[in-house]
């Protein structure tokens, strides 16, 4: 079993490709990986309750991690008691965390 | 330090162009922090990351002056995030990649940048516990 | 350690580059003795289209003379032992079942990624 962290940088409404990260997280789930998603910059723009989260709500329901850097929420006027359900805000340490663990790093 | 990493870092964007570039240098500022070694190959654009002949300005539309304005200068972050490095205790490689450099005319960059080539970037990540490609797009 | 370069963005700066930064990157890494294979995913499939002419660029007096050559560079990149695979339904996407390709490329399903991404120890997305 090997662990993933998939850092999401790109936002459904300017990219379609955002059903790469998705789709990658659940087949890796699925395969028996370890994943965390972790959402930066315009990534966080889909969080905001209520808004159209494509792919992110399916990850949310199949239980992966899904973490959003708080800067980048903050940076937005996200709050971080209103985000869609099963987002966590995280600060970007986790990142640094995650590598120095070894998890094998993908950024999108 | 029991837990000290050494993580490589890829980059390609230019400063002024797009937030990947402000979010590397986060990422390389908490590594920085935590007193880690740090590799970083500047590929493409992101070789001006470290050009020496960056300059201030003031930004009149806020009537700021170029010391109100304090400019972000990411040479200066650069150098910045090198001195925090070894303040922790550790080391700190920055790359650039030399034909990026020539074409760009990005010869000049902060003491402490040196030129090399892909090849490494292998090395860095071949001697890394870990490595992140923060590559662009188009 | 074995690396897998993922290659998504298509025609990026080629023409002032005279390459793709990515693809370039990738077989000079592997002749730097790396462990390197690539996957051709996005617009970037394109660049394995046998055919693609870019030549004849000119600005004011000035002309290239070496305009990227895509397809023999990814052509370059099997016959140098390393594995190019490239996503079969971006290649669907874009109309180019049927269309002459590169040889010697292994079509992956999108399904099929995490297994392919399972057997690198490092996946760099360019």
């Amino acid at each position: 079993m090997a662990s993933y962290l998939l850092i999401e940088s790109r936002d459904p409404y300017d990219s379609n490709d955002v059903r790469f990260c998705c789709d990658l997280a659940k087949q890796l789930t699925q395969q028996g990986d370890q994943v965390t998603v972790f959402l930066v910059q315009n990534g966080v723009l889909p969080t905001r309750a209520g808004a159209r989260a494509d792919g992110l709500s399916e990850l949310s329901k199949a239980g992966i991690e899904i973490l959003a850097d708080e800067f980048s929420l903050r940076e937005r006027g996200i709050p971080s008691d209103r985000l869609m359900a099963g987002v966590k805000p995280a600060p970007l340490d986790v990142v640094i965390d995650r590598l120095a663990g070894g998890c094998k790093a993908i950024w999108h | 330090m029991a837990d000290k990493k050494t993580l490589t870092f890829a980059l390609m964007d230019p400063p002024y162009e797009n937030a990947r570039s402000t979010t590397a240098l986060r990422l390389i500022h908490i590594a920085a922090k935590r007193g880690y070694d740090i590799n970083v190959f500047a590929y493409e654009g992101s070789v001006y990351l470290a050009f020496a002949k960056q300059k201030p300005h003031p930004n009149a539309m806020h009537g700021r002056n170029i010391e109100e304005e304090n400019h972000v200068l990411t040479k200066d972050l650069v150098s910045s995030l090198m001195e925090e490095t070894k303040r922790n205790g550790g080391k700190f490689d920055w790359v650039n990649c030399g034909l990026c450099v020539d074409e760009r005319g990005a010869t000049e960059a902060v003491e402490g940048v040196r030129r090399g080539s892909p090849g490494d970037f292998l090395k860095m990540a071949e001697a890394s516990d870990n490595t992140l490609v923060i590559g662009t797009r188009g | 350690m074995k690396a897998l370069n993922i290659i998504e963005t298509g025609y990026r700066a080629t023409l002032e580059e005279q390459d793709d930064p990515g693809v370039w990157l990738s077989y000079t890494l592997k002749a730097a003795g790396g462990d390197v294979d690539v996957l051709l995913r996005g617009n970037a499939v394109n660049y394995a289209v046998q055919g693609q002419d870019s030549a004849g660029l000119q600005y004011g007096t000035w002309q290239q003379t070496q305009p990227p050559r895509l397809a023999e560079n990814i052509a370059s990149m099997t016959s140098k032992g390393m594995s190019v695979f490239i996503v079969s339904e971006d290649l669907q996407e874009r109309g180019l079942r049927g269309v002459p390709l590169v040889e010697g490329l292994t079509p992956v399903a999108r399904s099929e990624l995490a297994h392919l991404f399972g057997r690198y120890d490092q996946v760099w997305h360019w």
